[in-house]
């Protein structure tokens, strides 16, 4: 159906696509394994005419195709369901889908005919969505079968799927794992993103792993292989994940959390009635499919949601600190590892020594003279320096802007910066999200090590892998709520993620 | 005698409001399709300017006009060229053009008319009073159909609301923005060429007096829709009818009266924006990694 | 070599607004080199020409430094105009009402004032952007025209000298009065109004340097302007900062009033401003909003304002709405800076 022949693609100095060839045959389901950064998105993005390459070609159907924009695949029905999705949310669904091929002629919109064609189509796949509902009020789930109606309204026959189960509950990946299988029994070509192999081996017929924007190892039949050999190939060496670590000394309570609620500016409740605590020399986890509250939870702790918008009480180490601001939690021993360091973690034009002091900027010995006005350069440097030796973060260089970094040396940087401040508490979300195998270890090593030494550590990740690995005790939460509080040591994938999807096992 | 004032009121109110009503929809134009138009000053004094200098020149208004729409959308082109394909501060390219229409027209009346910067009277005969004013309200149902109705309308909706969905839906984001920012040039051209040729008879400098500030503030009161936006128009326009009606009948100075128009203003930006949303890409210029 | 890059781009704009310049030069039938040469020529003669080029370009160093401030807390200032406005009104009313006071007393009174009223002005914009999200760039033009009406209606009313044409206010007392470099300046003629301001313009100048990059306020501010986000997360309140922003921003603005009134009519005029707010605009962003690219900026459109009066008198058509259009063209290009860089960005790259 479409083959990709050395195709390479540079963002910058970054090579995200290094001769990548793969071919997907007709009627199959082709999963795209990889680790994040590995080039999966890319390669299908150039596939879709929405990113152009620099070199290598695209066959359609055996013929050579120049691709250079989404319209451009469409004609050569290619559809796909980005990982963002792309709807306009103040739009209805039937509009959405017509969009940049609406029925009608161009004085006039058929809008009837419009919802006409989304209802014969949604009943085809036994995919129920309101035509005239606007987006904004549809859940994710139901977002995601938008997407999937508007590449068949396009007349799809290859349809590419960009992580389509990260937001999630198994659930609704079993519904939607039915739905492509039926679209395959109806002679459509599928290829699928993802980095979770239990998902490869579940669905696909053909698999092409991925690694650092290269196709590794020979193409492989889904039934030829098994989640050891996927593993190595992705990460290049036998073990994906193990964290070395002691069992946990717990001391005394550091955070106490009673009845937390958080709202949502459109006040809708985000968080409900959450109570847990966490002790000195633990790591908490808190395992949920994204968006079910954990963001919230983090950074209603941190100070960062408007006492309008949140209640309940928060103690540290006995004293209620839910009346202070982000800034007095953070001088009473408060770290914060922010879930996206590009939004909330870093000031990307800013060079490395600015960001080495966001947060500290008031205090000693960065802030001196009357007031803690002025800003000591010398104290500024040292600790910058301090920071980047101790959290190797490279290039070593303080005086350049923290864009210019890397992912992973970013998420270092912040890292160092937060545990410099030798806190009671870390609150730490997504803490190797987009960032290379080498310091994820790293990373990992550091969380257990604050821990060892008495930290209390409060954990979000929506690696399910990632938590049970580095929690001592785990929360489950579903919907803002907590369903339930289990030894990750004793508890399978399959039981946490029951919980995760809100339901109870024995 | 009061019904004559109150009719008198109505009518003022609906003269002072034409230009603002359709600076404002071009607004609109501009704005839903995501680029910021703080340009409406420049555009309503490149269309007062270019309608007064064509209509004295070849003695029809309807020509003059006509040249008004022509140069509005060459301005307009500017505008979006810097702020779309350049990827500029929008406000920033906004003000630039405005600085320059202070100028502009000024220098070349300076040097045709030798004068400092107003043309020419018009005769009488040679005006258009009226045909502005029914273009700017029949403009409010055409718009809203275009925009809700017509395939062009959706699209620079979805552009507006966000660009990176209509591009994977295989529309031309920045076409669609290009068309925009053009047609709201024409729209405040027209709004000029009435300053010029309609309710006056010459081109004075800077005779839009904060007329396209006064409109953007009514497209943003008005929520970025047609039929709200020309509620807003309507009540500035009152206010400034007002205004001029209570001059020598009150003891309240003139200047406190002009003020009412901007405190309004204020007012309503500060207690209204919270329920006022923008579309959501408005201002941001559409970067897509290739 | 950094430097240079830092200025290739501006002077590459002021040549192509130069070049659009002439293009409408030509049109009105008149030379762009003789034109030019009259306008850059009578801006550099000693010592009228320099004096005034220093003079026109005080006023522009201060909006030029309130624009700046304003935009590195990612604000725009539309307001400039308004906020001097009210200010020097508010130095002239000063100025007159404690006249008796001795130099020493009056003169800092009258420079709170000024730097007061600036920031009251603008800080409203600000307490309106940051408690409602009152956008600041239509209410800072709202002001603008606030204060032209109010300027104007307490000069006829209440402070004019009775019988006086034009619309100023009555004079200031004399101990107001700052010095005008004629005074210690041997060989320079003192009608030349170039006053102490002038220093306190060039002292502005560092004084935002140091409040910008060598305190926490600046800190702030800057993380405020760059990602609201990430400054939240750095204990930062950002609505905090949007206010003093502002309040910094109108002061600076403000100190037009100074050296327009204590040091140059001694009394309130109305209409003084040669649109030195919106000029503050252009000053701002051909000098990258840093307070040394704001002074060159503002020195090159202080020399604009000079020639300009030339060009007004000494050529055939072209009047001094030139210096507007030159103004707008340089804006637009230098707004435009994002193309260009990516483009040469983009050569660059193609080279290796």
């Amino acid at each position: 159906m479409i083959e990709l022949r050395n195709i390479t693609k540079r963002f910058g100095n970054v090579l995200a696509n290094d001769r990548v060839s793969l071919k997907v045959e007709p009627g199959t389901i082709h999963a795209i394994v990889g680790e994040n950064g590995a080039g999966k998105s890319t390669a299908m993005r150039i596939a879709y005419g929405f990113y152009s390459a620099d070199d290598g070609e695209i066959l359609v159907d055996g013929v050579a195709q120049r691709i250079a924009s989404p319209q451009d695949a469409i004609s050569r029905h290619i559809g796909m369901v980005h990982q963002h999705f792309m709807l306009v949310e103040t739009m209805t669904v039937a509009e959405n889908i017509v969009l940049g091929a609406e029925p009608g002629s161009a004085a006039a919109l058929d809008l009837k005919g419009a919802e006409a064609q989304v209802r014969r189509l949604s009943e085809e796949l036994g995919l129920a969505v309101d035509p005239r509902a606007p987006i904004s009020e549809l859940s994710v789930g139901q977002q995601q079968r938008v997407e999937l109606l508007k590449a068949l309204y396009r007349q799809a026959r290859l349809l590419i799927l960009d992580e389509p189960t990260a937001v999630l509950t198994p659930q609704e990946v079993a519904e939607l794992f039915a739905i492509l299988r039926r679209m395959r029994e109806q002679g459509k070509t599928i290829v699928i993103i993802t980095h979770k192999l239990s998902e490869v081996l579940e669905l696909s017929d053909d698999v092409t792993v991925m690694r650092d924007g290269k196709v590794v190892g020979p193409p492989l039949k889904t039934k030829d292989t098994n989640a050891a050999e996927l593993a190595r190939l992705m990460v290049g060496r036998d073990v994906l994940l193990r964290v070395e670590k002691k069992p946990a000394q717990p001391g005394a309570t550091v955070l106490e959390v009673r009845d937390l609620s958080v709202t949502a500016p459109d006040r809708t409740r985000r968080l409900d009635g959450v109570s847990f605590t966490v002790r000195a020399g633990e790591i908490v986890g808190v395992a949920g499919v994204e968006g079910n509250g954990q963001t919230e939870l983090i950074e209603a702790l941190a100070g960062l949601v408007p006492a309008a918008r949140s209640g309940g009480a928060i103690r540290l180490g006995g004293d209620d600190i839910s009346g202070l601001d982000a800034r007095q939690r953070k001088e009473r021993g408060i770290a914060h590892i922010p879930e996206d360091r590009h939004r909330r973690g870093l000031l990307l034009d800013f060079d490395l020594a600015e960001n080495s002091i966001l947060g500290v900027q008031r205090s000693r010995p960065v802030a001196v003279g009357p007031g803690g006005v002025w800003l000591d350069e010398a104290a500024i440097h040292e600790r910058a320096e301090r920071i980047v030796h101790d959290f190797d973060v490279r290039p070593p260089n303080i005086a350049l802007p923290a864009r210019s970094l890397s992912g992973g040396n970013q998420q270092k940087l912040i890292i160092g910066r937060e545990l410099d401040l030798h806190p009671r508490l870390l609150l730490v979300a997504q803490p190797t999200r987009g960032v290379d195998i080498g310091a994820i270890e790293f990373i990992h090593r550091q969380i257990i090590a604050l821990r060892d030494g008495g930290c209390a550590v409060l954990l979000v990740s929506a690696e399910l892998e990632e938590v049970t690995a580095l929690a001592d005790r785990l929360l489950v939460l579903h919907q803002g709520k907590i369903v339930r509080e289990v030894d990750p040591a004793r508890t399978t994938t399959a039981e946490i993620g029951l919980l995760m999807a809100g339901g109870a096992p024995a | 005698m009061r019904d004559i004032f109150k009719i008198a009121l109505l009518f003022s109110t609906i003269r002072l409001a034409t230009p603002l009503l359709l600076a404002s929809l071009g607004g609109l134009w501009s704005e839903r399709s995501g680029v910021i138009n703080i340009a409406l000053e420049g555009l309503l004094l490149a269309g007062a300017f270019t309608a007064a200098v064509v209509t004295h020149f070849l003695h029809n208004p309807w020509l003059g006009l006509t040249a008004a729409i022509l140069a509005g959308m060459a301005t307009a082109l500017v505008h979006a060229f810097v702020c779309i394909t350049c990827k500029a501060d929008q406000v920033v390219s906004g003000m630039a053009i405005n600085i320059l229409f202070l100028g502009l027209p000024a220098l070349l009346s300076g040097a045709f008319f030798d004068s400092t910067g107003a043309t020419p009277q018009i005769p009488k005969g040679q005006l258009l009073p009226i045909a502005p004013i029914v273009m700017a309200f029949a403009l409010v149902p055409i718009t809203w159909y275009v925009l809700n109705r017509t395939r062009f309308g959706l699209r620079l909706r979805a552009v507006g609301e966000n660009p990176e969905a209509a591009d994977t839906a295989g529309i031309r984001v920045e076409a669609v923005r290009y068309a925009g920012v053009i047609l709201s040039g024409a729209l405040a051209a027209i709004g000029g060429a009435y300053l010029s040729i309609g309710q006056s008879s010459l081109f004075t400098r800077n005779m839009s007096a904060g007329r396209g500030f006064i409109a953007l503030a009514a497209l943003i009161f008005g929520k970025w829709r047609p039929v709200q936006t020309m509620l807003a128009c309507l009540l500035f326009g009152l206010a400034e009818a007002v205004t001029i009606q209570m001059q020598g009948v009150t003891p309240i100075p003139v200047e406190f009266i002009q003020m009412i128009p901007y405190v309004l203003t204020i007012v309503v930006l500060a207690g209204f924006i919270g329920l006022s949303r923008p579309p959501r890409a408005l201002g941001l210029p559409y970067e897509k990694k290739r | 070599m950094k430097l240079l890059r830092q200025l290739i781009y501006p002077l590459l704009a002021v040549a192509a607004a130069f070049l659009v310049g002439s293009i409408f030069i030509l049109l009105i039938g008149d030379d762009p080199i003789e034109t030019y040469s009259l306008l850059i020529g009578s801006a550099l003669s000693w010592p009228d020409g320099i004096g005034y080029t220093l003079f026109y370009a005080t006023p522009l160093i201060f909006t030029g430094l309130a624009v700046a401030v304003a935009f590195r807390c990612g604000l725009l200032n539309i307001g400039a105009e308004g906020q001097l406005i009210a200010a020097a009104f508010a130095t002239a009313w000063a100025g007159i009402t404690f006249a008796g006071l001795p130099a020493w007393l009056l003169i800092p009174l009258c420079c709170l004032a000024a730097m007061g009223t600036g920031a009251v002005w603008a800080g409203v914009p600000g307490v309106l952007r940051a408690r409602f999200g009152a956008h600041e760039v239509i209410t800072t033009i709202m002001m603008n025209f606030i204060a032209v009406a109010l300027a104007s209606y307490f000069t006829q009313y209440h402070y004019k000298k009775e019988g006086d044409a034009i619309l100023e206010t009555v004079p200031i007392g004399e101990s107001g009065h700052i010095a005008r470099f004629g005074k210690f300046l041997p060989g320079f003629p003192e009608r030349i109004p170039l006053n102490l301001a002038f220093v306190l313009a060039l002292v502005a100048c560092v004084l935002v340097w140091i409040f910008l990059w060598r305190t926490r306020w600046g800190y702030e501010i800057r993380a405020t302007g760059a990602n609201p986000a990430a400054a939240a997360y750095g204990g930062i309140s950002t609505a905090r900062q949007i206010i003093l922003a502002m309040a910094v921003s109108g002061g600076l603005a403000g100190m037009v009033g100074i050296g327009e009134v204590l040091g140059y009519r001694y009394r309130y005029y109305d209409g003084f401003s040669a649109g030195y707010g919106f000029t503050g605009i252009a000053v701002a962003l051909l000098g990258r909003n840093h307070p040394v690219g704001v002074l060159l900026a503002a020195l090159l459109f202080g020399a604009f304002l000079r020639g300009a009066l030339f060009v007004d008198i000494f050529t055939e058509h072209v009047s001094k709405d030139l210096v507007l259009v030159l103004q707008g063209v340089i804006i637009l290009f230098v707004a435009s800076e994002a193309l260009f860089r990516g483009r040469a960005a983009r050569l660059e790259r193609g080279k290796v």
